[in-house]
């Protein structure tokens, strides 16, 4: 079983819900990554989203755009992306980390390589935002040998026969995009994400997570009670761009901590349900 | 008789390059567009009512004027320019917007956005937003507004919103990735009126069918007035739309060789430049793979060209895929010998030619004085210089 899948099942056992915070590697600056990483868990992530920079993140509002670009002044590439997770993964061996960006670092690293140089440094999982299933059906199945999910979008656009398609390929989680936009952006409407992710039950049948648009603990607990994760980006990198550099890991870390807590109410709210009856 | 070259396949790839690398929030929206445009692209009615614009608020067919002068004096082959510049709206963009604004129409999206460069697409995007009364909002690099202020004005005068971009290099792809967006946000009633033959697919391939007016028109008018088709089809290489409208008529005819000719800006050993083709490699970038102009990480950098319309670091993928092939030969034209045939062309024929275009007619100043006297090139007038003459006074030391 794959870590992301390990990871899901011991929070199933336990009535708990994913925390995946995403950072963008090598923002602020290249040496705090791994130490977020690392304060990311302690304040209870569950799986880490870690953003691959690039020049022209078109998906992404501009908060996370500007996190690249941070990054970026540091020439911080995909190679440096891997070996951050690779010194990770020296002292934590359980907590999933999915690569999360866009396709042409990998298409200049070369796909093979990519996925060697991966399973290497102990990557979990990797969405490639502009790259649909379509155009990358080799590369998915290159990926599955070496036990590396492949992490899909789905948005409130998708159809249901193309749901019913994707149903088949979708492995560790999905990724369902809670509205209409790029990252950071405004609202969400709970409940039709709710209505949606109910529907969406009906073909798929691993964890669903949700994202784009969660910006506090309410939204997040709000979130939390229909889907199985939820990934918290913009809110996360609005932290670190506002946070002076001596306070990036405890604000990082506070603001985490609460998001968890939030999140644990709803399964703490389901406990004392099922011991009243 | 069917054609011999048949691309792009069904999922939009010409050979290796196209498809359709886009975020899931917009693969339906492609894909309505996709089946919508299969569905008027074989639409009498919708072919006409393109036609009858094109003649009526275009004023097509555009003539192929015989720069008689400047050919005698440069003492080749005879230099034979496609007048794209007397379209309404001074450029072959409006063959483009005027084909997408019908389709807008005849799906129901009230709303248009555009992306521009040069301000030439936004112009003509703004233009036929207010021909048909739709709502039009234009996204252009803030460095690219300062170039191009008087086509920001223009764009205003037509009703349309100008949004400035301030990320990246503030530039035509920055203005890409915003208008992109935007048509994230707004898949439901807004139409993406894009204005290469760049994108995800069907864009690069409806573009090209909208632009291949030119190639079409041009193949008609050579054989009336000259009885045979030029030797050598010669044009400037932004993402290529007044290139491929040109040259894609043409694909068959293995007697007329066709020649691209990208921005070398400052030279292409200085790393300030545009020529994508001849130094990028292959990548993924706004929705299709293609060349890109990258460094070794993969990162997008920044292009150089005096000419706003060519200063973007990728091409449409059918070049690409041309490229390869060799059907289609690609060189670089830097800014002064874009300058000089400017002037040159100015003097001699008494047209003012835009800088874009100055590209496609510097490279054939090269190659006439090489080729015997009968030989014909045919050189896409892509458009009209009015909007350049600050930038070309300001390259000449000359303040008004």
């Amino acid at each position: 079983m794959s870590r992301i899948a390990v990871t899901f099942d011991t929070l199933r056992q336990n009535n708990r819900k994913a925390l995946i915070p995403f950072i963008t590697a090598g923002d602020p600056e290249p040496a705090m990554t791994v130490l977020l990483m690392h304060e990311l868990v302690n304040a209870g992530a569950d799986i880490i989203e870690l953003g691959v920079p690039f020049s022209d993140p078109m998906a992404d509002g501009p908060t996370i755009q500007s996190s690249y670009e941070r990054a970026l002044k540091y020439h911080v590439s995909l190679k440096d992306v891997l070996e951050m997770v690779a010194e990770f993964r020296r002292t934590n061996t359980v907590t999933p980390v999915v690569l999360m960006g866009y396709a042409n670092p990998v298409e200049a690293m070369g796909y093979q390589k990519f996925v060697i140089k991966a399973k290497e440094c102990g990557v979990d999982g990797v969405l490639t935002v502009d790259c649909p299933p379509e155009e990358c059906e080799e590369w998915i199945e290159n990926l599955k040998q070496e036990k590396i999910d492949t992490i899909f979008l789905i948005s409130p656009t998708t159809p249901q026969i193309r749901i019913q398609q994707m149903a088949k390929r979708v492995q560790g989680f999905v990724y369902y995009v809670a509205l209409k936009g790029v990252t950071g952006a405004a609202h969400i409407d709970l409940s039709e994400v709710a209505n949606k992710l109910a529907g969406l039950r009906s073909y798929i049948s691993i964890p669903i997570g949700v994202g784009f648009g969660i910006h506090d603990g309410a939204t997040a607990r709000a979130v939390a009670e229909f889907a199985d994760a939820v990934v918290v980006g913009s809110r996360i990198i609005a932290e670190i761009e506002k946070s002076a550099e001596e306070e990036v890991l405890v604000n990082v870390y506070r603001l985490v901590k609460s998001l968890r807590s939030a999140i644990d109410k709803v399964g703490i709210k389901h406990r004392i349900a099922r011991i009243k009856r | 008789m069917a054609r011999a070259y048949d691309f792009p396949d069904m999922h939009g790839h010409f050979g290796t390059y196209g498809g359709v690398f886009v975020a899931e929030t917009l693969i339906t929206a492609l894909e309505e567009l996709r089946t919508q445009y299969e569905h008027y692209r074989s639409d009498a009615n919708f072919q006409a009512e393109y036609a009858y614009e094109l003649k009526t608020y275009v004023g097509r067919p555009s003539p192929i004027y015989h720069a008689k002068k400047w050919s005698a004096y440069l003492g080749g082959a005879q230099i034979l320019l496609k007048r794209e510049d007397l379209n309404h709206t001074g450029a072959h963009k409006i063959n483009n917007t005027i084909g997408q604004a019908l389709l807008a129409k005849s799906m129901g999206k009230p709303r248009i956005i555009a992306e521009t460069g040069a301000g030439q697409h936004g112009v003509a995007s703004a233009t036929v937003a207010a021909r048909y009364g739709m709502e039009c909002v234009v996204y252009m690099g803030s460095e690219d507004m300062k170039r191009q202020a008087t086509n920001v004005y223009r764009m205003k005068l037509l009703g349309a919103t100008v949004v400035p971009v301030d990320s990246g290099s503030r530039t035509l792809k920055d203005a890409l990735n915003e208008a992109m967006r935007d048509w994230v946000t707004n898949v439901e009633n807004t139409f993406y009126i894009i204005g290469t033959v760049a994108g995800p697919h069907p864009y690069p391939m409806m573009v090209r069918d909208f632009q291949t007016i030119i190639g079409r028109e041009a193949k008609l008018q050579m054989q009336e007035e000259y009885g045979r088709q030029p030797d050598t089809l010669i044009a400037c290489m932004g993402g290529g739309s007044n290139a491929i409208g040109l040259f894609y008529p043409y694909l068959d005819d293995k007697n007329v060789s066709m020649i691209g000719v990208e921005a070398a800006g400052l030279g292409i050993e200085t790393g300030k430049h545009a020529a994508t083709l001849l130094t990028g490699k292959p990548g993924v970038l706004h929705g299709n793979r293609t060349y890109l102009i990258q460094d070794e990480d993969g990162q997008i950098i920044e292009t150089h060209s005096i000419s706003a319309g060519l200063d973007y670091p990728g091409v449409g993928p059918e070049h690409a895929w041309l490229k390869d092939t060799n059907r289609a030969q690609y060189v670089g034209i830097t800014d002064n010998e874009a300058l000089a045939a400017f002037h040159m062309v100015c003097r001699y024929e008494g047209i003012i030619p835009a800088l874009e275009s100055s590209h496609a007619l510097a490279y054939a100043a090269k190659l006439a004085p090489t080729l015997d006297k009968d030989k014909l090139l045919l050189v896409n007038l892509s458009g009209r210089g009015d909007k350049d003459i600050d930038t070309v006074a300001q390259a000449t030391g000359i303040t008004f």
